[in-house]
C-alpha cells in the first residue's frame, strides 16, 4: 500500500459560462447572466468545501480552471474559490494553478486580482492570428485584442503563459497558419507553452449542422507537420500529440490526465479519477446548484452516500483490464510513450503478454516505436511522467533494467491516425 | 419474440377458451356441413383486408371486445410493425345469422403482396369463397386483379365489398361500376362498409352466409385433405394446417402425406381461435382445423400435400400441389463463422413457417461457409432476412440477389445458375437465358411517360396499354426479372408519387446477351459481390458499385484499388485514399470516458468487418451495393 502522504491530487474547476458560444464548440458552457453565474460560484465554491472532508491526506499539485471562459468571472470570485480551495485543501508550495482566460475578458484589475489569488499560469485561448479566420470560428476577438490581453498578462506578472492555436479551421491556407505560428512564437515575452489543435468537427455544433468549407486533408496534415518544425526550431518541444512547451514548461496538470494520476472535478460535468474509480458531475446546472445550495440546508449535511450519488455520475471502479486499456492510450499520447517496466510494476504482466503481436505487428508497420532510455525526443519531463498510482506494486521484480529502459511511442504517423492504433489496446 | 416461444404462450392461454362446454360443447360432435363457410379475403395492399377480418371476428363470437388487439390475425412482430400480412393465418368463428341459425366461419387471412402468391394460391384452394375487398376511393389496383383472377382459378365464389366509405374522397358508385367493368362481377349490392369505424359489418356477414357456399365433399369416403400451412412447436411438433376436401380425422388415425409418403399417428385435431389451438374430436369433410401428430422433420409437410389414411387411402391427390419455385436468390452467410450451426437450425426452423423458403449450403472465398437461399421475391428475401436477424439473433451478411439464369454449354448441357460464381468459362458458354416476366401496372395518366421511360431503361418490352377509365392505364410490359429485383418497385413508386400499383408473373426464359461482374479489392477478386448483368449495363453498374463501395470501405494504411471486370477487362475503377488522419480532438477536462467510448465504436466496427486479403470491408457493404440510386 502507498503511504498516505504520497497521496497526489490535481484539481479541475469547471466554469461553464462565455460571452457567446463559438460554433466549433461542445464544451458545457453558456452564456448567463451575472446573477446566474454568481449563484453557480456560490455553489461551485459550496461544493469544494465539502468534498474536502475525503482528501485531507492528499497533497494538491496541480489546479486547472478551465471553461467556458473563467476569466468571465470577475476578479474576487477567483480570488474567493482559490481562498476556499486554499483553506480546505493542501497544495504543495510548487503547485501549478493554470486558468483559461479569452482575449477581450481580461482587464488590469482583474489579472491582478487573479494573481493575488495564487495562479501563477494563464492560458489565453487564441485560436488562430489571422482575424478573418477567428470571425470564421464565431470568435469574439481580434488579433489586436489578444495582443493587448497578452502584454496586460505579462505586465501584471504572469510569466508562464501558454497560447492555444487551432489548425485545419475555415479559410486556413498553409501559409496563414505559419503566420499564427510565428506571431504566437516571436510574441514578447515569448509564450512558455503552446497548444496547436486541429478542428474536429463535433456533433451538436453549429459547424456540425452547417459544414463550413475546411482546408484540404493534405493540406491539414501539412499543417500538422510544419508546426512540429517551426516549434521544435525556436525550443518548443511537443510532450503531447498537441502541445508544446519550452523545458520544464510542460503543463502538470494536463500530463497527469495521461498519466493516470488521481484528480478531482469540481463543476458541472467535471470528471473525477480517484484511486481507479472514474465519476463525473452532473450536467444539469439546476440540480448541481440545488444540491450544494438548497439542498445542504434542507439535508443538514452531506456524507450520507445516497445522496452524494444524486450529483456524482457514472461512477465505475476501473478493472484491471480497464486500467490497462487506460495506460496505454492515454499513455500513447505523450511523446515520451509507456514504459513497458511500469506497466509490468503496475499490473504484474508484459505488454506483449496482454497484447499479443499488437506492438510488434505496429512497430512493423511504422505506427509505433520501441525505445531505450527515458529520455524521449529532446522533451524532458522531470518527474511527471512518473507517480502513477497503480492498484498494486510487484516487488521483486524491479531487477528488470531491461524492461525498465524500454518506453514505446507513437510514430509521426502513429500521430496522426492515433485513434486507430489506440481503439487496438482496448481489451473488451 | 421468437415465433416459436409465442405460439408456446398462446397455446397456454387457450384454456379460458377450450374448456368451456356450453360454449363450445355443441360445436364438437359433428357439424352440419350446410352450417360452414370457409372463405378468405382478398384485396390490394392497404385496402383494408386486415381491418375488416378483425371486425368479422370481432362481431362474432369469439373474442369480447375487449379482448381484440388490433389486427389479431397478424401474429407476427414483423407483420405487425410493418402492417402487413406474411403468414396465412386462419380462425375459426360462430356466427348467429338473421335466419336465427348459427354458422361456422372459418376465415384463412391470405398475404397481400406479389411475392407471396404460392401462399395465397394454396389458401384459395382450402376456401370455397372469397371477399374482394376494394378501396372506396382508390378503386380496383393490380394487386386487386391479380388477387381476383387467382381466386376465380380456383374455382371460388367472389363477392366485393366497398371499403373505406367514410373518406371524404370515396366514390362507392364509380367503384362499382369499375369492378363490373374491369372484373366482371356483379357488384351492384355490395356492400358499403368501414372496416375501420365498424360500418357496415353485419351486412358483409350475411353476404357470407348468403353468397358463398357450404362446402361439399362426403365425410364417409376415405380422408383427403390439404395441407395450406403448417408451424413447428416443439411439444407438439409439426403442427398441419388443413381444410378434409372427403373423409374425416381423429385422434388415432394414421396418416401418409401423399407427395412425400411420410407417415404418422394423428395426437390431436382441432380448430383455430383467435391464436389458439383449440381441441375436438374429430375434423369432418368441409372442415378446417389442424392435426398434430409428433411429425419432427419439417420437410415431410410439404404444403400443398394432401393427407389421406394410410389404411384407406384415397384414390388421387388433390390437384394443384406444386413444388414452389424461388424466384430470387442469394448467399446468406453469418456474420461469425462460428454461428454456422445456428444459421442452419434457423433456416430449418422458418422453412417450417414458410414453405417457400429455399436453402442449400455454399462456400465463398470471401464470406466462408453459408447459405444459398431462394426467395419468392424481394421482400420475401427482406422479411426472412428480418425474421433472422430479429427471433434468431443473428448477424447475417447477404450477397447480392440473382435470379437463376439457364447456362447452355457448348457440350449440350444445360446449367440451372444461382450462383455468380459457378459461371463456366466464357469460351464453354454456347448462349444464357434469363427469366423475364410479364408485369401489369397500374398508373394515373399523367404518369405514363415517367413509367414508360423507366420500363425502357429496364429493358422492358413493351405490350401494350388499356385504358381503365378516362384517368388510368394499365401498362402491359415484359420486364427481364433480374431487373425489377433490385429497386423497380420503389422507382415505380417514386416516379407516380407513390400512385402506381404493380404485379408480375413469371412468362418463360429468354435468351439474352449477359455477362458476369466481377469486382477486385485491392486487386483481389470478391466472388460475394460479383453478378450477372446484360451487357449493356455492366459499365454502368461496374462504375456505380465502384462509387458506391468506395464509400463504404474505410480506409486502410495503404491505398485500395476497387475495380469492376467483365471478363478479365477492367472497366471501371475507383481509389480508397490511404489513412491520413484520426486523431481525437482536445480531450477536455479529463473526460477519458468519452474518449474511450469513441475508441470503443472504432473498435466496434472493426470488429463487423470481412477480412479479404489485407482489407476489411464492412458487412455492410456487401448489402448496400444493391442499392444503387437510379436517379
Amino acid at each position: 500500500m502507498k503511504k498516505e502522504a504520497d497521496k497526489k491530487l490535481g484539481i479541475y474547476i469547471h466554469i461553464p459560462f462565455c460571452i457567446r458560444k463559438c460554433l466549433y464548440c461542445d464544451f458545457l458552457s453558456v452564456p448567463a447572466g451575472v446573477d446566474e453565474q454568481a449563484r453557480y460560484a456560490q455553489a461551485l465554491c459550496r461544493e469544494i468545501e465539502t468534498e474536502s472532508r475525503c482528501y485531507s491526506d492528499y497533497e494538491v499539485e496541480s489546479v486547472y480552471l478551465g471553461g467556458g471562459t473563467p476569466s468571465l468571472f470577475p476578479g474576487e470570485w477567483i480570488e474567493r474559490i482559490m481562498d476556499v480551495l486554499r483553506r480546505h485543501y493542501r497544495l504543495s508550495a510548487a503547485c501549478e494553478i493554470s486558468m483559461e482566460a479569452n482575449p477581450g475578458t481580461l482587464t488590469w484589475d482583474k489579472l491582478k486580482a487573479i494573481k493575488a489569488g495564487g495562479v501563477n499560469r494563464l492560458s489565453i485561448g487564441l485560436q488562430s492570428a489571422n482575424d478573418r479566420e477567428l470571425s470564421a470560428l464565431g470568435r469574439i476577438h481580434t488579433w489586436k485584442d489578444f495582443l493587448h490581453s497578452y502584454e496586460l498578462a505579462a505586465q501584471a506578472g504572469f510569466g508562464n503563459l501558454n497560447v492555444d492555436l487551432m489548425s485545419g479551421i475555415p479559410g486556413q491556407t498553409l501559409g496563414s497558419w505559419e503566420e499564427s505560428l510565428n506571431r504566437v512564437r516571436l510574441l514578447s515575452p515569448h509564450p512558455k507553452h503552446i497548444s496547436a489543435y486541429s478542428l474536429i468537427i463535433e456533433e451538436g455544433t453549429p459547424f456540425f449542422e452547417n459544414r463550413p468549407e475546411l482546408p484540404e486533408e493534405d493540406t491539414e496534415r501539412e499543417m500538422y507537420k510544419i508546426t512540429r518544425d517551426i516549434l521544435s526550431d525556436c525550443g518548443y518541444g511537443r510532450y503531447e500529440i498537441s502541445n508544446y512547451a519550452l523545458p520544464g514548461y510542460e503543463c502538470r496538470h494536463n500530463i497527469s490526465y495521461w498519466r493516470r494520476k488521481n484528480y478531482l472535478g469540481f463543476g458541472i460535468g467535471a470528471a473525477s479519477l480517484i484511486e481507479n474509480v472514474r465519476f463525473r458531475n452532473s450536467s444539469d446546472r439546476q440540480a448541481y446548484e440545488a444540491f450544494y445550495l438548497d439542498g445542504f440546508q434542507k439535508i443538514g449535511g452531506f456524507g450520507t452516500k445516497p445522496v452524494w450519488d444524486s450529483v456524482k455520475e457514472e461512477k465505475q471502479l476501473l478493472s484491471i483490464e480497464e486500467q490497462m486499456e487506460e495506460f496505454l492510450f492515454l499513455g500513447l499520447r505523450l511523446s515520451q510513450g509507456v514504459n513497458v517496466g511500469e506497466f509490468f510494476r503496475c499490473f504484474g504482466r508484459r505488454i506483449d503478454e496482454v497484447y499479443p503481436g499488437i506492438v510488434d505487428d505496429f512497430c512493423q508497420k511504422g505506427l509505433l516505436q520501441r525505445r531505450k532510455s527515458g529520455k524521449s525526443l529532446g522533451t524532458p519531463e522531470g518527474g511527471s511522467a512518473r507517480g502513477i498510482a497503480p492498484a498494486f506494486v510487484f516487488d521483486g521484480q524491479e531487477g528488470d533494467r531491461e524492461a525498465e529502459e524500454e518506453w514505446i511511442s507513437l510514430t509521426d504517423y502513429g500521430v496522426d491516425i492515433s485513434n486507430y492504433v489506440m481503439a487496438e489496446f482496448l481489451l473488451s | 419474440m421468437n415465433i416459436v416461444l409465442k405460439y408456446e404462450r398462446l397455446l397456454r392461454l387457450r384454456r379460458p377458451y377450450a374448456h368451456t362446454p356450453e360454449r363450445y360443447g355443441k360445436y364438437m360432435a359433428g357439424i352440419e356441413q350446410s352450417k360452414i363457410r370457409n372463405f378468405c379475403i382478398v384485396a390490394h395492399i392497404d385496402h383494408g383486408k386486415s381491418t375488416l377480418a378483425d371486425r368479422i371476428i370481432e362481431k362474432t363470437g369469439l373474442l369480447t371486445s375487449r379482448e381484440m388487439q388490433d389486427q389479431v390475425l397478424d401474429n407476427m412482430e414483423l407483420e405487425r410493425e410493418r402492417g402487413i400480412t406474411i403468414k396465412a393465418q386462419t380462425v375459426r368463428t360462430i356466427y348467429k345469422a338473421r335466419d336465427g341459425e348459427e354458422y361456422v366461419f372459418n376465415l384463412i387471412d391470405t398475404p397481400g403482396h406479389v411475392d407471396f402468391n404460392y401462399e395465397v394460391s394454396r389458401s384459395l384452394a382450402a376456401c370455397d369463397g372469397a371477399i374482394l375487398v376494394v378501396d372506396a376511393a382508390q378503386g380496383i389496383e393490380a394487386q386487386t386483379l391479380a388477387n381476383v383472377y387467382l381466386a376465380l382459378d380456383h374455382d371460388l365464389e367472389v363477392f366485393p365489398v366497398i371499403n373505406k366509405i367514410d373518406l371524404p374522397s370515396a366514390e362507392p358508385e364509380r367503384v362499382k361500376n369499375e369492378i363490373e367493368d374491369v372484373i366482371g362481377i356483379e357488384a351492384q349490392d355490395a356492400p358499403l362498409i368501414s372496416a375501420k369505424n365498424g360500418i357496415g359489418i353485419e351486412e358483409v356477414l350475411e353476404a357470407i352466409v348468403t353468397k358463398i357456399p357450404a362446402p361439399g365433399g362426403r365425410s364417409d369416403a376415405p380422408l383427403k385433405a390439404l395441407i395450406f400451412d403448417s408451424l413447428y412447436d416443439s411439444y407438439k411438433g409439426v403442427i398441419v394446417f388443413c381444410r378434409i376436401m372427403e373423409g374425416s380425422v381423429k385422434k388415432g388415425t394414421s396418416i401418409r402425406m401423399m407427395a412425400t409418403g411420410a407417415k404418422a399417428d394423428v395426437v390431436e385435431v382441432g380448430y383455430f381461435g383467435a391464436g389458439q389451438f383449440i381441441p375436438c374430436e374429430e375434423l369432418s369433410a368441409g372442415m378446417v382445423g389442424y392435426i398434430t401428430a409428433s411429425i419432427k422433420n419439417v420437410k415431410d409437410t410439404a404444403v400443398g400435400d394432401t393427407v389421406t389414411d394410410a389404411d384407406n387411402p384415397c384414390d388421387e391427390p388433390l390437384p394443384g400441389y406444386k413444388k414452389v419455385n424461388s424466384m430470387v436468390y442469394c448467399g446468406v452467410y453469418p456474420a461469425d463463422g462460428a454461428k454456422y450451426p445456428d444459421l442452419r437450425d434457423a433456416l430449418e426452423k422458418l422453412q417450417l413457417n414458410d414453405a417457400s423458403l429455399r436453402y442449400e449450403p455454399e462456400t465463398s472465398i470471401a464470406l466462408g461457409f453459408g447459405f444459398r437461399c431462394g426467395f419468392l421475391g424481394l421482400l420475401h428475401l427482406e422479411i426472412i432476412q428480418e425474421r433472422l436477424e430479429r427471433e434468431y439473433n443473428l448477424d447475417l451478411v447477404t450477397t447480392a440477389p440473382g435470379v437463376i439464369y439457364k447456362v447452355h454449354r457448348t457440350d449440350g448441357e444445360v446449367i440451372e445458375l444461382t450462383n455468380p460464381s459457378n459461371l463456366p468459362d466464357p469460351s464453354q458458354i454456347e448462349y444464357m437465358e434469363e427469366p423475364v416476366v410479364s408485369a401489369e401496372i397500374m398508373v394515373t395518366t399523367e404518369f405514363i411517360g415517367p413509367i414508360m421511360e423507366l420500363c425502357q431503361t429496364r429493358r422492358g418490352k413493351y405490350l401494350g396499354m388499356e385504358y381503365i377509365e378516362g384517368t388510368r392505364a394499365l401498362l402491359k410490359y415484359e420486364l427481364p426479372l433480374n431487373e425489377i429485383i433490385y429497386d423497380f418497385f420503389d422507382a415505380l413508386k417514386s416516379r407516380s408519387r407513390g400512385y402506381a400499383s404493380f404485379d408480375y408473373e413469371l412468362k418463360g426464359y429468354e435468351l439474352s446477351e449477359l455477362v458476369k461482374l466481377d469486382i477486385l479489392i485491392n486487386k483481389e477478386e470478391v466472388d460475394a459481390l460479383s453478378f450477372i448483368v446484360h451487357k449493356d449495363s455492366a459499365y454502368d453498374r461496374g462504375r456505380r458499385m465502384c462509387e458506391k463501395l468506395k464509400d463504404e470501405i474505410p480506409r486502410h494504411l495503404f491505398e485500395i484499388p476497387i475495380q469492376a471486370a467483365v471478363g478479365g477487362k477492367i472497366i471501371a475503377r475507383e481509389t480508397v485514399k490511404a489513412m491520413r488522419k484520426d486523431v481525437l480532438a482536445k480531450c477536455y477536462g479529463g473526460d477519458i470516458t468519452r474518449k474511450k467510448k469513441l475508441l470503443e465504436k472504432q473498435k466496434e466496427g472493426k470488429k463487423r468487418m470481412r477480412q479479404i486479403g489485407s482489407v476489411e470491408i464492412p458487412q455492410k457493404a456487401f448489402m448496400s451495393v444493391l442499392k444503387l440510386d437510379d436517379d
